[in-house]
C-alpha cells in the first residue's frame, strides 16, 4: 500500500518537474511547480515527516512560489515574445550529467546506512516542537536575532532619507 | 501529551555561558529605542552608548573567566578559546566604534540602524565564535552577514557601495548554501551536528572513509573559504572592501575574519587530526594559492583600500599556513595572529580614512605624498602599522608571522614555511610604497588636509599602535593566553 503511493506521488512529482522544464509560459511553469512541491510533501507524510511536510507546503508552494508568480506578472512578458528553446548539445549534457547525478546519489544512499524503514515519532510537529524548545533552544533563539537584523538591515537599506 | 520538564540549573547556566553576547544585543536594541527619542542634535550619544555596551560586554566576558561553561545542551561553550575570540572580536569592535565617532559625523553615518547593524553583526559574531555546534555556527555565521551586506552597501547613493553590496550580498548568499549543504551532508552520515561528537565519532574511525562525510566537510570547507576569503573564493573581496564605507571595511577585515578562522579553527583542530593525510593537501594548496594570488594582485593596485583587500586575502593565507601546521603550536600561532591582525588592520583602516576624503579616487597612493613630513604622527602611525602588516620587528606582524612559520616547519611543512617567508618579502614591497611617497615624494599643490580626529578617534588609533607595538615587543603574555586557549579546546 505504501509502494503504491510512492510510487503515485513520486510519479506526480517526477512528472511535474520534467513540466516545470519543458513548459514555454512560465506561468504555467511555475503552476507545475506547485504541483511538484505538494507531491514531495505527501512523500515526506509517507516517510513520517509530518513537520516537513506542512512546512514544506506553507513555505515553498505557499510562500516561494506566490512571490515566484508575483514576479512574472509584475514582469509580464508577452506571449509573442518568449524565447524559444532549443535542445543544443549544452543542454543534452546537461540532462545526462543531471541523470549521472542522480544515479550517483542513489547508489550512495543505498550503500551508506541510510535508515529503510522510516523512523516515526521524530518527524511529528510535536516531536519537532521539543526539540525545537529543548536541545535547540539557542537556535530557535538565535533565529529570532538574525530576523531582527535582517529587519533593521532592510529599513535601513530602504529608508528615504539618507 | 508530556509537558517538557524544565530544567532550570541548566537555563541559567546556559544564560551564563552567553552573556557577553546578550549584552551586545541588548545594547542594540537599546540604540534602536534611544534613536527614537534623542533629538537630531543628540545623535552622537548613540555612538557613545555603543561603546558602553561593547566595553560591557568585555568586561562580563571577563567575569566569565577561562573556566568552561557549557550551555543549552552543548550547542555553545564559553572555554578559554571561546573568551579569547571573544575578547579579540569585542576590542576590534570597540575600536571601530571608538572611530566612528568622528566617521559618522563626517559621513553622515550618525543613525542608529548604523550602530545597531554593527553591534548586532558582533553577537553572531561571537556565537559563531562559541558555538561547539555546526547549528550554532551557521546561524551565527548568518547573523554576523547579515548586517555586513547591509552596511557595505549603506551608502546607497555610491555606486561603488551598491555595486560591492550586491557582489558580497549575491556570493555571500551562495557560501551560505555550500556551508548548510555540507552540514546537511555530515548530519545525514554522524546523525548529529554537535562538533565534539563528531570528532570523537572520527576517533574511533566510525566516519573516516565514509564519502558522505567527506563531501559534507568539503562543502563546509568551501563555505568557510568565501568568509574568509581564501582563493579561488575571493573574487567579492576587492570591490566589497573598496565599495563599503571605509570604517565597515576595516571592521571586515578585523572582526568577520577573526570570527570565522574562530569557528574553522575549532572544526579543524578538533576533527581533523583523524583525516589529516586526507585534508592537508587540500590545505596546503589553499594556503599556498591565498598567500601567493594575494601579494601578488596587491602589488598591481594603486588604490589603498584595494590593496588592504589583497593584503587581506594573503594574510588569511599566512593564518591558514598554522592552521595546516595544526596541534597546539599551529593553533596558538593562528590565535595570536587573528589578535595582532585585527589591531593592525584597523589602525591602518583608521589613518587612512583620517587622510583619504574623497571618495574614488581620495584612496589613490598619490594622495599620501608628502604627508609624513606635514604631518609626523599620522605619518608614523601608517608607517608603524603598514611595517607590522608587511612583518617587520619589532612590531607584532613580525612575531605573529615568525611563530606562524615556525608552527608549519615544526609539523614538517617546511616548504609551505619558504612559500611563506618569500611571499613576506614579496609584500614588503607593497607595504612601503605608500611610507616611500609619505616620505620622499613631494606634496602635490591643493590635497587637502587631514581631518582632526575627535579624542575618542584618536585614543582608539594610539591604542591599536600601543598594541601592535606592545605584543611585538613583549608577546610572551598573549603567546601564553593562546596556547592556554587552544589546549583547553584540545582536552
Amino acid at each position: 500500500m505504501e509502494a503504491l503511493f510512492f510510487i503515485l506521488f513520486g510519479a506526480i512529482a517526477v512528472g511535474g518537474a520534467v513540466m516545470v522544464v519543458t513548459r514555454r509560459h512560465p506561468m504555467v511553469s511555475a503552476l507545475y511547480l506547485i504541483l511538484t512541491l505538494f507531491a514531495v510533501a505527501a512523500l515526506f507524510v509517507l516517510r513520517h515527516a509530518h513537520f516537513l511536510a506542512a512546512i514544506q507546503v506553507i513555505i515553498y508552494a505557499g510562500a516561494v512560489v506566490v512571490l515566484f508568480i508575483f514576479v512574472i506578472m509584475l514582469i509580464n512578458v508577452p506571449e509573442s515574445r518568449l524565447p524559444v528553446e532549443r535542445a543544443t548539445i549544452v543542454r543534452v549534457a546537461g540532462v545526462i550529467a543531471a541523470g549521472l547525478l542522480i544515479l550517483e546519489s542513489a547508489v550512495l544512499a543505498r550503500r551508506f546506512a541510510m535508515p529503510k524503514a522510516p523512523v516515526s515519532g521524530v518527524g511529528t510537529v510535536e516531536a519537532v516542537g521539543r526539540a525545537l524548545f529543548t536541545d535547540y533552544l539557542l537556535a530557535f533563539e538565535v533565529t529570532s536575532v538574525l530576523l531582527l537584523a535582517a529587519v533593521i538591515g532592510a529599513i535601513a537599506l530602504s529608508n528615504k532619507k539618507l | 501529551m508530556t509537558p517538557i520538564a524544565m530544567d532550570t540549573g541548566a537555563l541559567v547556566r546556559g544564560l551564563y555561558c552567553i552573556l557577553p553576547e546578550m549584552v551586545v544585543i541588548g545594547t542594540a536594541i537599546l540604540v534602536l529605542l534611544a534613536d527614537l527619542l534623542l533629538p537630531e542634535e543628540g545623535k552622537k550619544r548613540l555612538c557613545h552608548l555603543s561603546v558602553a555596551g561593547v566595553a560591557a560586554a568585555i568586561l562580563s566576558a571577563l567575569w566569565l573567566g577561562p573556566g568552561k561553561i557549557e550551555g543549552f545542551s552543548g550547542m555553545i561553550v564559553h572555554d578559554g578559546m571561546g573568551l579569547f575570540f571573544t575578547l579579540t572580536i569585542l576590542a576590534a569592535a570597540l575600536l571601530t566604534l571608538m572611530m566612528a565617532t568622528g566617521y559618522s559625523e563626517w559621513e553622515g553615518t550618525q543613525k542608529g540602524e548604523f550602530y545597531a547593524l554593527i553591534l548586532l553583526s558582533t553577537s553572531g559574531m561571537l556565537f559563531m565564535a562559541e558555538g561547539t555546534d555546526l547549528m550554532t555556527v551557521f546561524l551565527g555565521l548568518e547573523t554576523l552577514s547579515i548586517p555586513i551586506y547591509c552596511l557595505v552597501g549603506f551608502h546607497r547613493g555610491r555606486m561603488r557601495s551598491l555595486e560591492g553590496a550586491m557582489k558580497y550580498f549575491l556570493l555571500g548568499a551562495f557560501s551560505s548554501g555550500f556551508f548548510l549543504y555540507g552540514i546537511a551532508l555530515m548530519y545525514a552520515a554522524a546523525g548529529t551536528t554537535r562538533i565534539p561528537v563528531i570528532a570523537s565519532m572520527m576517533r574511533d574511525a566510525r566516519l573516516y572513509g565514509n564519502p558522505v562525510f567527506l563531501a559534507g566537510i568539503g562543502l563546509l570547507l568551501v563555505g568557510f573559504a568565501f568568509k574568509v576569503s581564501l582563493v579561488p573564493f575571493h573574487m567579492w573581496t576587492p570591490d566589497a572592501y573598496e565599495g563599503a564605507p571605509t570604517l565597515v571595511t576595516a571592521f571586515m577585515g578585523a572582526a568577520v575574519k577573526a570570527a570565522a578562522f574562530a569557528a574553522l579553527l575549532r572544526v579543524v583542530l578538533l576533527t581533523f587530526p583523524a583525516i589529516l593525510p586526507a585534508m592537508s593537501g587540500v590545505l596546503w594548496v589553499l594556503a599556498a594559492l591565498t598567500m601567493t594570488v594575494g601579494n601578488f594582485s596587491a602589488l598591481l593596485q594603486n588604490n589603498m583600500k584595494r590593496m588592504l583587500a589583497y593584503s587581506s586575502i594573503a594574510h588569511a593565507g599566512y593564518i591558514l599556513v598554522g592552521l595546516t601546521a595544526g596541534g597546539v603550536a599551529g593553533g596558538q600561532a593562528v590565535l595570536f595572529y587573528v589578535l595582532v591582525y585585527a589591531f593592525m588592520n584597523l589602525g591602518a583602516f583608521g589613518v587612512i580614512m583620517l587622510v583619504a576624503q574623497r571618495e574614488d579616487d581620495g584612496y589613490d597612493i598619490d594622495n599620501f605624498a608628502g604627508i609624513g613630513f606635514r604631518y609626523p604622527v599620522l605619518g608614523g602611525l601608517l608607517s608603524l602599522f603598514l611595517v607590522s602588516l608587511a612583518g617587520i620587528p619589532p612590531t607584532a606582524g613580525f612575531v605573529g608571522k615568525f611563530y606562524l612559520f615556525g608552527a608549519a616547519v615544526r609539523s614538517g611543512y617546511v616548504g609551505l614555511a619558504v612559500l611563506g617567508v618569500l611571499n613576506s618579502a614579496v609584500s614588503v614591497y607593497y607595504y612601503l610604497r605608500p611610507v616611500v611617497s609619505m616620505y620622499m615624494a613631494p606634496a602635490p599643490e591643493g590635497i587637502p588636509v587631514p581631518r582632526p580626529p575627535r579624542s575618542a578617534f584618536s585614543f582608539a588609533l594610539c591604542a591599536s599602535a600601543a598594541a601592535v607595538l606592545l605584543l611585538g615587543v613583549m608577546p610572551a603574555s598573549a603567546l601564553e593566553f593562546a596556547e592556554r586557549s587552544v589546549l583547553s579546546l584540545l582536552m
